[in-house]
């Protein structure tokens, strides 16, 4: 990648450090096989923890699979700015004559990414684990919620990351600050999914998609905004 | 006063029960004086609170009649609405409030109020969590439901202690104000969602609860009472959160003297 003439503009810049991010991650694999691999074990853990007879499959598949996707997510959340301790690389992204601004929504698509990706493992798991038969529709409203859910939970917990790994208890505080932030959205994604996994159209889950949306808008500016009153060094 | 016995240079109790620095620059007797000031941070107001609160509590268990269909189990009341509204709306939005002027003003007061405001605050949440089930127990017939008001103080105080965490996790005291200063705005935008999540979730899945009883006609021993509880709950705050307040002022006096002690 060589350095741009001009100061790029904030998108630009974004997508830039995103793909950078996503770079490494395609090189090393590391973070994502583990987490795909934690996906697996989490859904067989929930699997041999479930007493059939006493609960419908149907009822307790969207709960496994939103759980599963709380705890991915902040596996990947963690790395994010944690990778850029090493050698101090974060100095060189905030001397990089671009808003930080777009360094935020640089980390955050690129953690937006990586969730989505693990979801793409998650759900075929639990759809083979619990015997769903889903059609194609219900498989596309559940990866609409599922990129809904992503978006505001990675805006938050990008923040959270950036936070945590400058702290004493580095990746330990993450699940602290952020899983109190991930409950409505958890909980408007699960309701939603509950309906589709029913067979009944999404859009009984109209009211559960307007506080997605609503938290997404919400929280993605107001993370854009603060990370900036993270930094100031 | 952890935070003075941890210092590398520990201060010392002079003979008029102050505290002074050893050695250093002539700042340090200013600080001193401060110090010597603020080292009582129960002062009078916190006496008044206390014995307006075993006021209250005699007013509540003696002077207020019995509910007639919950018993006396309806007294708790008295203590738990209160405790709850100061935690909600003093507590918190004061945090929230300061929060969002420090990140303006920078002003190391507004981060000392925040944090003073979220431990008072964590102390009545965790007040209104315990009175809860006390009350619902023999009244709902359970400790605890998926009401959206119980879901959402339990949230709060999740939230409060997570700030307090986070508090202890920043050596740096610019940016611990900046980082809880940014987890506390954020919390202020999430408390409408939770809420929302908790009150659409039941209205999605109507369930058999008891609504928690609403008193819409009090009668006015009762009402009197009530208003007694919340003056007392206010003032219990106030008392807390200056004591408090004085706390964190000793505690920076005393890391400015230790970080100035080093510098010599």
């Amino acid at each position: 990648m060589t350095p741009p003439a001009v100061t790029p503009g904030v998108l630009a810049a974004a997508w830039t450090i995103a793909r950078k991010d996503l770079t490494v991650e395609l090189r090393t694999r590391a973070a994502f096989l583990s987490a795909a691999v934690f996906t697996v074990l989490a859904a067989a853990i929930f699997l041999y923890t479930w007493d059939p007879t006493a609960v419908a499959a149907i009822d307790l598949a969207p709960g496994v699979l939103w759980v599963i996707f709380t705890f991915s997510g902040l596996l990947g959340l963690n790395r994010s700015f944690g990778a850029e301790l090493a050698d101090r690389a974060i100095d060189g992204l905030l001397i990089a004559p671009i808003s930080r601004e777009a360094v935020f929504l640089g980390k955050a698509l690129a953690n937006l990414i990586f969730v989505l990706g693990v979801q793409v493992v998650a759900i075929p798991i639990v759809v083979l684990f619990y015997n769903l038969s889903l059609g194609w529709g219900a498989v596309a409203a559940i990866a609409g919620v599922a990129v809904l859910a992503a978006t505001g939970m990675v805006a938050v917990g990008t923040l959270f990351s950036a936070m945590a790994v400058n702290t004493r208890l580095a990746e330990l505080l993450l699940p602290v600050l952020a899983l109190p932030f991930f409950v409505p959205v958890v909980t408007a994604a699960a309701q939603a999914t509950v309906l589709v996994v029913n067979g009944r159209p999404l859009s009984g889950a109209l009211d559960w998609i307007r506080l997605l949306v609503a938290f997404d808008l919400v929280f993605v500016a107001a993370c854009t905004v603060a990370y900036p009153f993270t930094i100031e060094r | 006063m952890g935070a003075i016995a941890g210092t590398e240079r520990s201060p010392r109790l002079d003979a008029s029960g102050g505290l002074l620095f050893g050695g250093g620059p002539e700042g340090d007797a200013a600080r001193g004086a401060a110090l010597r000031q603020l080292s009582r941070p129960f002062g009078w107001l916190a006496w008044v609170a206390v014995v307006a609160f075993i006021g209250d509590c005699v007013r509540i268990a003696y002077f207020t009649p019995i509910e007639a269909s919950q018993g006396p189990a309806q007294k708790i009341f008295y203590i738990h609405v209160p405790a709850a509204i100061t935690a909600l709306y003093l507590a918190f939005a004061l945090m929230a409030v300061a929060s969002v002027l420090y990140l303006w003003l920078r002003d190391p007061k507004l981060d000392r109020v925040a944090e003073c405001a979220a431990e008072v605050g964590l102390a009545f949440t965790t007040i209104v969590l315990v009175t809860g089930p006390l009350w619902a127990k023999p009244v709902w017939g359970t400790w605890w439901s998926g009401d959206a008001r119980l879901t959402s103080t339990l949230f709060l105080w999740l939230i409060i202690l997570a700030y307090l965490i986070l508090r202890q996790a920043v050596e740096d005291r610019a940016q611990r104000a900046r980082y809880s200063a940014v987890l506390a705005i954020l919390a202020g935008l999430l408390i409408p969602f939770i809420h929302l999540s908790v009150y659409l979730f039941r209205t999605l899945h109507p369930q058999p609860i008891v609504l928690k009883p609403s008193a819409p006609s009090l009668p006015s021993e009762m009402l009197t009472t009530l208003m007694i509880s919340f003056a007392t709950f206010v003032l219990l705050f106030v008392a807390l959160l200056r004591a408090r307040y004085r706390l964190a002022t000793i505690a920076d006096l005393v890391e400015d003297g230790a970080s100035s002690g080093r510098a010599d």
